[in-house]
């Protein structure tokens, strides 16, 4: 199957970069002022109890080493003990990323949803009241700085109206979480056939989801706005309409899917800059995600923990990238061929 | 002989950064039913714009301030959007230059045709792609059942004028329109196109508007010719007659710079100057600039066209024609 062999051939060609990240940020870690050593011996410790530790945790071997052994583990699946919370970092990204990808996803599909039309309907209709109202919204979204815009929906949703609840995680304490097979609650739940916890979760994550997704709103809408205003210009669109094709027709089967490859490739961007953004956002929500934990671990110099955290990322980059570009070939005939 | 199409007294404007610019003046054009009415011009005559008038395909920038297209006893520039698609596609199609960039890149070309088969009539899901099939048949595509699921890019450019033609012709329009559509294919490829154009035109009793700007290509395949300079028609004439004898210097300057099997290329003669901008205020004859035959009438207001007293159906619009 060609489809297959794409997919094998792109995860072989993302090895050394996935290689140079655990490098990078290897060195990375160890060069950033703190000693994990120090932190770990406490404050009482004197100068021979820190050695021990130092020795214990392996970080008087020389970097050479250290990275090797590191290396040895992560091909092993090992990806090292957090020392902060003193659990398998595997064990900890996996609890928390899906909490961070559920948050995520259901904020750039919120961002889509609104964005798209109101992408095509600025194109269609330029300097028109809609076009304008996008342009504001647009605007309006990239200047709010996240936590901000999390503050704002915070103050006004739950404080002042009493319509969300409390911004405190991903359900109340009297909720159980769905037993899990993806990890989302949303999905979990509906797959338990639980409607009271996914009303419950849904009512916790839309806060969030939605600051999120009014971030991601602006790049989305304007390049949809930007694609579709030269697609409709093309020769094509000029060839529909002397047809007698309906304007649905023009619009959708012929536009959009020729504008939505342009939009796809900002989508990709979108979604990596909601992922640095979720960290943020995570914090004003009290989210149990992958952003507020690698934070945490950053200020502990819980290297195993940081590194873990970047390799997360990384492969979900990976992956991401990868699905777009499988995207690509299902619209674009042309990109399936040069495959 | 019965008009199909008659463009009379239509005049174009487009809105720019550089002030009006007055595309078209005043022009007319008729084409009978099954005749072919070349249109013939430089660059920048208004050629092109006054097909996309037709069609009511212009750029939103463009002002029609009066004019009148009718077609089949309906005016075109009056027609809502609705009543207009019900015509585009059906009763008058169009083809276009650069066949590659006018077909959906990423939309198999069978698909296309049956968009447009869907659209203007009731088609049943299976019947849908046997007359897609006929429609690639009829213009002569090899092996139309392969080519039913190629993609554009998968074509060449004579191919993907071909399936131009079948969307265009798929649902047996009276008249279609073919903006240069030899431009951008190599000489054998133009041929057989313009071939088949009159071979099919010819099976369906199809009229056609053949925009150009080869007069040899037009004198070949048209019943009639206008002749365009400037946004101006300035002559229009049966072929026969106005290769006989051209009544407008610009007609006659056009020939003279026309290479035929005859004619040595140095022989060749270019019409002095050049369209004049648009956007400026403009002489009554637009060509007056450019013409060796320019007197002091020739800027009087007032109608110009006249016909020719010894052929018929033969016009020009010149105060001190040849």
């Amino acid at each position: 199957m060609a489809g297959l062999a794409t997919i094998a051939k792109r995860l072989l060609e993302a090895l050394p970069t996935l290689f140079g990240v655990i490098l990078v940020t290897f060195v990375l870690t160890r060069a950033l002022p703190g000693d994990p050593a120090v932190y770990y011996a406490g404050p009482a410790a004197d100068a021979e109890s820190i050695a021990q530790v130092r020795h214990a945790m392996g970080l008087d071997r020389s970097l050479p080493v250290q990275f090797a052994s590191y290396v040895k583990g992560l091909a092993a699946g090992d990806w090292g003990v957090s020392l902060s919370t003193g659990r398998d970092v595997t064990e900890e990204l996996g609890r928390r990323l899906p909490a961070s990808l559920e948050l995520t996803l259901l904020g750039l599909l919120i961002a889509i949803v609104v964005a798209i039309p109101l992408g095509v309907l600025a194109a269609t209709r330029p300097n028109s009241l809609v076009d304008h109202i996008c342009r504001i919204i647009v605007t309006t979204g990239v200047s709010m700085p996240v936590f901000f815009t999390g503050l704002l929906l915070v103050y006004v949703f739950y404080y002042q109206l009493g319509w969300a609840p409390a911004p405190l995680g991903r359900l109340d304490f009297m909720y159980i979480a769905p037993d899990r097979v993806t990890g989302l609650y949303l999905v979990d739940s509906l797959i338990a056939g639980d409607f009271e916890v996914f009303r419950a979760s849904l009512a916790h994550i839309f806060l969030p989801a939605l600051t999120l997704g009014i971030f991601a709103l602006a790049p989305i809408a304007r390049m949809t706005r930007a694609a579709m205003l030269d697609v409709l210009s093309s020769d094509y669109i000029r060839t529909a309409r002397a047809s007698g094709l309906a304007m649905r027709t023009v619009l959708f089967t012929y536009a959009l899917r020729n504008a939505l490859l342009s939009v796809l490739t900002t989508l990709g961007m979108v979604f990596s800059f909601l992922l640095g953004a979720n960290v943020l956002v995570e914090k004003v929500f009290s989210w149990p995600g992958i952003g507020s934990f690698a934070i945490d671990a950053l200020v502990a110099s819980d290297y195993a923990a940081v590194q873990g955290f970047v390799l997360a990322m990384a492969l979900l980059f990976v992956t991401l990238n990868l699905t777009i570009d499988l995207l690509y070939a299902v619209i674009d005939p042309r990109i399936r061929a040069a495959n | 002989m019965s008009a199909l199409l008659e463009v009379s007294d239509l005049s174009v404007e487009f809105r720019s950064r550089a002030g009006t610019v007055h595309v078209l003046d005043r022009i007319a054009l008729s084409v009978a039913r099954g005749e072919t009415l070349a249109v013939v011009g430089e660059s920048g005559s208004g050629k092109s714009v006054a097909a996309f008038s037709i069609m009511g395909i212009l750029d939103d920038a463009a002002r029609i301030p009066n004019g009148r297209v009718d077609f089949g006893g309906m005016d075109l520039l009056k027609a809502k959007r609705r009543e207009l698609d019900e015509v585009r596609g059906r009763e008058m199609a169009m083809i276009f230059q650069s066949p590659r960039t006018a077909l959906n890149p990423i939309r198999k070309v069978g698909h296309q045709i049956e968009d447009v088969l869907r659209r203007h009539g009731p088609v049943a899901r299976g019947d849908a792609k046997r007359r897609a099939i006929e429609a690639l048949e009829q213009v002569r595509i090899p092996d139309p059942g392969r080519r039913y699921d190629a993609y554009p890019f998968e074509l060449s450019g004579g191919l993907c004028q071909r399936v131009m033609i079948a969307i265009a012709l798929c649902c047996k329009p009276r008249l279609l329109i073919a903006d240069e559509p030899t431009t951008g294919l190599d000489v054998t490829t133009q041929a057989t196109i313009m071939d088949l154009l009159a071979e099919l035109g010819r099976e369906t009793g199809l009229a056609t508007l053949l925009i150009t700007h080869d007069l040899a290509l037009a004198s070949q395949y048209a019943d009639r010719i206008a002749v365009m300079h400037a946004g101006q028609v300035v002559e229009t004439a049966p072929t026969a007659s106005l290769f006989a004898a051209p009544r407008h210097p610009y007609t006659a300057g056009l020939m003279g710079a026309t290479p035929t099997s005859t004619t040595a290329l140095d022989a060749l003669e270019s019409v002095p100057g050049r369209i004049p901008p648009l956007n400026a205020d403009l002489p009554v004859c637009r060509f007056a600039e450019r013409c060796s035959r320019r007197v002091a009438e020739c800027d009087d207001p007032g109608p110009r066209f006249d016909a020719d007293a010894q052929a018929p159906d033969h016009y020009f619009a010149c105060r001190r024609p040849l």
